[in-house]
């Protein structure tokens, strides 16, 4: 297989699975949401990896350029709402673990457990 | 271009267009009135559209006039038609007479970002079963995710932090997984339109991204549905949200996420992958099974009211699912209808759960002793959901288990096999549901009683949602027609 032409393609699985497992592994909340913030990152790479074209430029119309060859702007419109949404999910995960953090007076989750077992 | 051809685009619209008005209605009452007038006047619209759909045939509505594949394409039909009935309905009921609710557990000022938050995640969710576009569903599916994390956030316990914590992380991995499949899919196909991709994806089923793609999107969906074993999210959630918003959700947040699972599967992998039926029969049903078996003995030993209400959510997607795996009619048309039915009675029993909680101090079971006697009407709405719940012969409930029998019994190898498992299933609901009408029933009341008297119209609201049992268990026309057409259009049968 030829591994440095999917080279890319490689940093999005290696990226996903750093991502996924902060998110399963760590008990700290805050870690737990950058890791969430790794693993949506991937997919972004993922996309905006398969619009390239070789030799593709800019999808945008120049006067006077005959058999260009354009890269898929579809997937980067695509990746920029997803990005919003990513943010928009890290955001009101940040504000829940503010609100934890004045409730429970941490951000470990087997300290916020234990406190809701007494 | 008549009205009924704009339909599909204001379903969406009008929640969307509300949501800033809402926000700026500050005196009391005003937001939760705009909010109760959205919600039933998109449930007006799904009752005309499903009026349309009810001889077959689909509504198409291409957004901004850019004709699909390119464009983006709104699409209803009967499948589309059922689960917008039931979250415009359940939305537009729990809204009606959750305002003593809303009012006892969300401080005032709170209250129209609350009923913003609600809108929002209505119009995501009919949005997720309106479009025909891989990628809009998941912006949909992440505007109602967000919007219904704000929702839980909202409840007064404080284990509620926890619980949507959970919840967050959980749904966006389950999102992403989907990203992922629809990234690959739409790598090797190069669109994004789900009955396009239908046509494509036939030229590349062999290709190792579709396989992959495939199995991103089936997890990602059973996360977001709460599929056994990826179910852990679900109980605490529901737990700690307020109770009007536990209503909603349970009647239709999983169920959409099913509907997309059900769509993507059924419509794009189905009639083009290789052994795709055995795949998704042989990974689904042992899951489906699981739910049924552990997720009611997780209730049958639970102590809390809306927990064990939860868990029996579990295992009423393990049903759903079961239908699902079948691969057959029968087994589809089960499965729909369960998502109608199940609606129905755990919408009741919530709702009777609201009335319960303005009354008593406590939801534990124990708590509930002498419910019964001072509030009659109420108890006797949650023993109705309750039958429909197991699946009493005369309620909604039954039709569809009565579905879900006879396709098990067409099943050739394992039909007795999943046949004692419903039958054990609902059995397991008769132990649960008769350890919370024993209590309430036969118990003695502690001298602790009367405070606030149940609003009027929560009341009335949770009666009509329990006659609503009792009349689709009877009048059985309306849904398993849609049903049938629903499972007809997935199987690619004209109906």
């Amino acid at each position: 297989m030829d591994i440095l032409g999917y080279y890319n393609y490689w940093v999005f699985a290696v990226l996903l699975m750093i991502g996924f497992y902060a998110v399963i592994a760590r008990g700290n909340l805050i870690k737990k949401l950058l890791g969430l913030s790794i693993f949506q990152s991937a997919v972004f790479l993922m996309y905006i990896t398969m619009d390239k074209v070789e030799g593709g430029t800019a999808p945008i119309i120049q006067p006077g350029a005959v058999d260009q060859i354009y890269s898929n702007p579809l997937p980067q419109v695509l990746i920029l709402t997803a990005i919003v949404v990513g943010v928009s999910t890290t955001a009101l995960g940040l504000s829940i673990v503010v609100r934890i953090k004045e409730t429970y007076g941490s951000v470990e989750e087997p300290e916020i457990f234990d406190a809701d077992d007494v | 271009m008549t009205l009924l051809e704009q339909l599909p685009a204001l379903q969406v619209a009008i929640p969307f267009l509300a949501v800033p008005l809402v926000m700026l209605l500050r005196p009391r009452g005003f937001a939760w009135l705009a909010a109760v007038v959205t919600s039933a006047f998109v449930f007006c619209t799904a009752c005309a559209m499903t009026v349309h759909l009810l001889g077959g045939g689909h509504l198409d509505y291409a957004m901004g006039s850019w004709s699909p594949p390119y464009g983006i394409e709104l699409r209803v039909d009967s499948f589309s038609a059922i689960l917008l009935l039931v979250i415009t309905g359940a939305s537009t009921l729990a809204l009606l007479g959750g305002q003593q609710s809303i009012t006892t557990q969300i401080e005032s000022h709170r209250q129209p970002m609350f009923f913003a938050a609600w809108l929002l995640a209505l119009a995501g969710l009919s949005g997720i079963v309106l479009s025909g576009d891989a990628f809009n569903i998941f912006v949909f599916m992440e505007i109602s995710s967000l919007a219904s994390y704000v929702l839980i956030a909202g409840g007064p316990d404080r284990q509620a932090l926890p619980a949507v914590f959970k919840y967050l992380v959980m749904g966006t991995l389950g999102a992403t997984f989907y990203l992922i499949g629809v990234g690959l899919v739409y790598m090797m196909t190069g669109t994004l339109n789900l009955a396009d991709m239908s046509d494509r994806v036939q030229a590349v089923a062999d290709q190792t991204p579709i396989l992959v793609a495939a199995g991103f999107i089936t997890i990602g969906l059973a996360l977001k549905a709460a599929i056994f074993p990826l179910h852990a999210w679900l109980p605490n959630a529901y737990t700690f949200a307020p109770h009007i918003v536990t209503v909603f959700l349970a009647a239709c947040a999983t169920k959409v996420a099913l509907y997309v699972l059900l769509r993507f599967d059924f419509v794009v992998f189905q009639p083009n992958l290789a052994g795709h039926t055995l795949q998704f029969s042989y990974f689904l049903m042992p899951l489906a099974l699981l739910a049924i078996i552990v997720a009611s003995v997780m209730a049958m030993r639970e102590k809390h009211l809306k927990r064990l209400l939860a868990y029996s959510s579990v295992a009423q997607v393990g049903y759903i699912m079961l239908g699902a795996s079948l691969v057959s009619q029968v087994g589809i048309t089960a499965g729909v209808l369960h998502v109608f039915n199940h609606a129905l009675a755990k919408g009741t029993l919530f709702l009777a759960v609201a009335c319960l909680a303005l009354r008593l101090s406590s939801l534990g079971i124990a708590g509930l002793a002498g419910a019964a006697r001072m509030m009659p009407l109420t108890m006797a709405a949650f023993v109705v959901g309750g039958l429909s719940l197991i699946g009493v012969p005369g309620t909604a409930g039954f039709v569809s288990k009565w579905y879900l029998i006879s396709a098990a019994l067409a099943h050739d190898s394992l039909g007795l096999l999943l046949v004692v498992v419903v039958v054990l299933g609902s059995l397991m609901a008769v132990v649960y549901i008769w350890r919370v009408i024993e209590v309430a029933y036969f118990a003695d009341a502690p001298d602790t009683a009367a405070s606030r008297p149940v609003p009027a119209l929560l009341l009335w609201v949770t009666c009509v949602a329990a006659a609503a049992n009792l009349y689709f268990g009877l009048a059985t026309g309306v849904p398993v027609s849609l049903a049938q057409a629903a499972a007809g259009s997935l199987l690619g049968v004209a109906p």
